[in-house]
């Protein structure tokens, strides 16, 4: 049962969630980027993630490698049938990346707001190509003799674009519940105000796309709804339920990080709900991750590091977060 | 549309992105180590002067380290989009490398970055050593994985072919297989010379200002260490890397010298016209026998010509010919640079002669352009085949059609010359700046990154521009 493929199906998994819970907020940045009102918020809204959206970015070439490495026929198969959001992420994270630099490099004002709209735009179509992904991902790819057999436009569906506009609105809100615990003043009071109304558009997204992912995917349907279904997988969704009241509840309340944490919950949730709707199908419908899955071999030689690097990892980046913990005060002198 | 072949242009896709994202890496490479060689000098003498130096490296260093990390995101999905079926037959062999480069090294230097960057208020100086010694040697880690992988490509040893993949024997024979360690060795060193070039070029144009400028004359003369001692070692080791390539990649060394016909007491071809479908290089200037004594170590030793190689086995002949004089030819210009720079040195006119200072500005980007041609002798030289010997490049891209290729491609040739341009002209200003003046004016009003260890005027900045609001 616990064979080599399922626990790097699991660690996969965990990077990507991972990728999904620290890039989220920082690209949600990006798109809030618009509400800076003047310099010198914008700057502040930049450099609260200014020290870690590097490391954040990490998680996504670890999914990236790690897929490569340990489900080859998934990488060559999904990003080949994705080749057109995968591009246009990439090109949008480079344009958004360098904004990190270029944006406090420049004299004039003008070249400035440039950069400033190649960040917005930058973290906009990213967000927007990744959900647009996830949601192709559910539908299904056409797979004929272990080479992806679909359509060019494939990937582009109403479904797609809810899961796209879906995922931005979510960054949204984990970047905006972020930027409440690290700024003070009208910008925060503004972030604030932008909580309830993102909470009730992410739990209002969240259930069309769900209703959307048992409409497009048979096996799906049947599993969470035919007779005999497995009646614990309800955990999730009564959870998330949960979550989503408590979530409003602290908003209300005027707390800081909670708010936040349990928007982090409702990622987790959505996240679980989706692996345990797909289970084990790496490429839907047909090919699971068994079938998908590297050489034993290089599986286990891969795993001896992981085992060893995972906690070292997971400590110097949680030490980095702590170096830069608290709030940020205008002119504290770095960017 | 025959132009428009969907594999040749997901190869140019492949060349340009890898050429854009490498001059990135190259150079961080170097200035980390340079950086972290300049923070331990001061820690180690107090003296502000180092200090000063890094700071005034540290910002050109952040640029190109964004740029280095958004394009090499970039390489990472690109064996999946376009080169599918390379990437799963090579997979159990190459796939755990690049999986140890992101678990040793990305996390490493990503992880650090923040705190060398940022950091220097909250940690303090020695902290802040540590951080920066991590991301130098993190640099080198993920060189050592990314060029393990490419040499297997190059000369793949330890696998065994199962169900039409390539399966690792032995961990230790895939890792350092025959050419890794030369290549390791060659590229490790082409960083430094670049950088140091670079340095020098910056050193040397405040110089020309003034030479009483302190930081100015330190780097300067840094950099032409470097250079003596670095650029003829690299001489030895791509010599050596030569001789490797021989035994493995016998008709890559053919093309590189211009070799077609296989003889004994062959000439080393210094210049000439390769020509591909007569077979021959036309109008070569040569030096006889020398070839058989640098690659066979006698005078009548027989060398190799493209004759004993099917023609559907031959590498593009004048591009590997003529990007590896290129190569060459900047070594040996690296060599000459060094050696007049230690003439100078002795008779205590180093930073005094302006066409010395003058040579140094022109030999700035040199590096760059070395580094690349090296690139192309070894890809190029490769072809037709994408894993030498196994798998050919024809067989290994992914089915997309021209048009989504031509689309792709047209972006990252936009979005790439954008943000080439607009960084190199940052990181030009930043250099531009003198090393002596407080690095926030050269920034204007941009964040203080080490205001912690040297406030004075910097800190008064910052303060000024709030009070405006
Ligand atoms: C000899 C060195 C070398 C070579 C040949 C390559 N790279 Fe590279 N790469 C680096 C040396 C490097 C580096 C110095 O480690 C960088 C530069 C900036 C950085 O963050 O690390 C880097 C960054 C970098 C990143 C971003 C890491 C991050 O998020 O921090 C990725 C995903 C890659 N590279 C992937 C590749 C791939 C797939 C390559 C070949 C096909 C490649 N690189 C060639
Ligand atoms: C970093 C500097 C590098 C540069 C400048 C470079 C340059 C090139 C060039 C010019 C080509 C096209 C050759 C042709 O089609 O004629 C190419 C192809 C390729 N290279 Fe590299 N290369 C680099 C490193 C690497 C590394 C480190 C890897 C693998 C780990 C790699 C893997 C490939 C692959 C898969 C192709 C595409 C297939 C092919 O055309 O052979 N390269 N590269
Ligand atoms: C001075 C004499 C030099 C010699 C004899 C030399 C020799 C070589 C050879 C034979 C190769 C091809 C190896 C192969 O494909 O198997 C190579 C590649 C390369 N060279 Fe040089 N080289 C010299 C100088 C330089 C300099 C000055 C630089 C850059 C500053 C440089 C950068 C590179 C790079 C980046 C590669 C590709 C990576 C690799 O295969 O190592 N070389 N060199």
């Amino acid at each position: 049962m616990l064979d080599m493929p399922t626990i790097w199906a699991v660690i996969i998994a965990v990077a990507l969630l991972a990728y999904v819970i620290l890039d989220g907020f920082d690209l949600g940045i990006g798109i809030l980027f618009p509400l800076g009102r003047d310099r010198d918020e914008r700057d502040t809204m930049m450099n609260s993630v200014a020290p870690v959206w590097d490391g954040n970015e990490t998680w996504l070439v670890l999914g990236g490698a790690g897929l490569f490495a340990a489900f080859p026929l998934a990488y060559s198969i999904l990003l080949t049938a994705f080749y057109a959001p995968v591009i246009a992420m990439l090109l949008a994270l480079v344009l958004r990346g360098v904004a990190f630099e270029f944006r406090f490099r420049t004299r004039r004002r003008e070249s400035r707001n440039y950069w400033d709209w190649s960040f917005i735009g930058g973290s906009a179509v990213a967000a927007f190509s990744q959900g647009v992904m996830v949601g192709a991902f559910v539908q299904g790819v056409a797979v004929e003799n272990g080479v992806y057999a679909g359509g060019w436009f494939d990937w582009l569906t109403p479904f797609t674009v809810l899961c796209g506009v879906s995922l931005m609105v979510g960054y949204a809100l984990l970047g905006a519940c972020w930027l409440v615990i690290k700024t003070e003043g009208p910008l925060q009071r503004r972030m604030r105000n932008l909580q309830l109304p993102l909470g009730a558009a992410v739990v209002l997204l969240i259930l069309l796309v769900s209703f959307g992912t048992v409409l497009e995917n048979d096996a799906v349907r049947d599993r969470w709804f035919s007779f005999g279904s497995l009646w614990f997988l309800w955990v999730v969704p009564l959870l998330t339920l949960l979550l989503a009241a408590a979530y409003f509840f602290a908003v209300r309340a005027d707390m800081e990080v909670v708010p936040f944490l349990l928007a982090l919950g409702l990622f987790v949730a959505s996240f679980a709900g989706l692996a345990v709707s797909l289970y084990p199908y790496l490429i839907p419908p047909d090919i699971t991750y068994r079938e998908a899955a590297n050489a034993d071999d290089s599986l286990t030689f891969m795993l001896v590091g992981a085992v060893f690097l995972m906690p070292i990892i997971l400590g110097y980046t949680v030490y980095s977060y702590w170096i830069f913990r608290g709030k940020l005060r205008l002119g504290e002198g770095y960017h | 549309m025959e132009a428009l072949d969907p594999i040749f242009l997901a190869r140019v896709q492949f060349a340009f992105t890898i050429s854009f994202h490498i001059i990135f890496p190259a150079f961080t490479i170097g200035l980390a180590s340079y950086l972290a060689v300049l923070e331990g000098l001061w820690l180690a003498t107090g003296r502000p002067v180092y200090m000063q130096l890094y700071r005034f490296w540290l910002m050109p260093f952040a640029i190109a380290f964004a740029m280095g990390v958004v394009s090499g995101i970039v390489m990472s999905y690109q064996f999946g989009t376009n080169w599918g079926p390379f990437a799963e037959k090579t997979a159990p062999v190459l796939g755990p490398l690049l999986a140890y480069e992101v678990l040793t090294a990305f996390f490493l230097e990503a992880g650090f970055l923040g705190v060398m960057l940022f950091g220097i208020n909250r940690v303090g100086p020695k902290l802040h050593f540590v951080a920066t010694l991590f991301v130098a040697v993190g640099t080198l880690i993920s060189a050592f994985w990314i060029l393990s992988a490419n040499s297997w490509m190059q000369t793949p040893a330890a696998y065994l072919v199962e169900d039409g993949r390539y399966v690792p024997e032995s961990w230790i024979g895939v890792i350092f297989n025959p050419s890794f360690p030369y290549r390791f060795l060659h590229m490790t060193l082409a960083a430094y010379l670049t950088t140091a070039f670079v340095v020098g070029a910056v050193g040397a144009w405040h110089l020309l200002r003034n030479r009483q400028n302190q930081p100015a004359r330190v780097m300067f003369a840094m950099a032409v260490g470097m250079a003596a001692v670095v650029a003829p070692t690299q001489l030895v080791v791509g010599d050596l890397h030569g001789l490797n390539t021989l035994e493995h990649q016998p008709a890559k060394v053919a093309a590189m010298e211009g070799h077609f016909q296989t003889q004994t007491g062959a000439p080393l071809i210094l210049f000439g016209l390769p020509d591909m479908e007569a077979g021959e290089t036309r109008h070569e200037i040569g030096i006889p026998k020398l070839g058989s004594l640098i690659l066979g170590h006698s005078l009548d030793a027989e060398i190799v010509g493209l004759d004993a190689f099917p023609r559907d086995e031959w590498p593009h002949v004048p591009t590997v010919f003529w990007s590896f004089r290129v190569m060459v030819g900047i070594g040996l210009l690296m060599i000459a640079f060094g050696a007049v720079g230690v003439v100078q040195a002795f008779r205590r006119r180093l930073f005094d002669a302006p066409w010395y200072l003058r040579w140094a500005v022109l030999m700035g980007p040199i590096g760059f352009v070395a580094l690349l041609a090296g690139w192309f002798v070894t890809e190029v030289g490769r072809q037709p085949w994408v894993v030498f010997g196994l798998m050919r490049t024809a067989d290994a891209a992914s089915p997309i059609g021209a048009p989504g290729v031509a689309t792709s491609l047209l972006g990252f040739i936009v979005v790439y010359l954008l943000i080439f341009t607009a960084g190199t002209a940052y990181m030009i200003r930043l250099m531009a700046h003198s090393p002596e003046m407080p690095s926030d004016e050269a920034v204007e009003e941009g964040p203080i990154r080490t205001a912690g260890i040297m406030p004075g005027p910097a800190q008064d900045h910052q303060h000024q521009h709030h009070h405006h609001h």
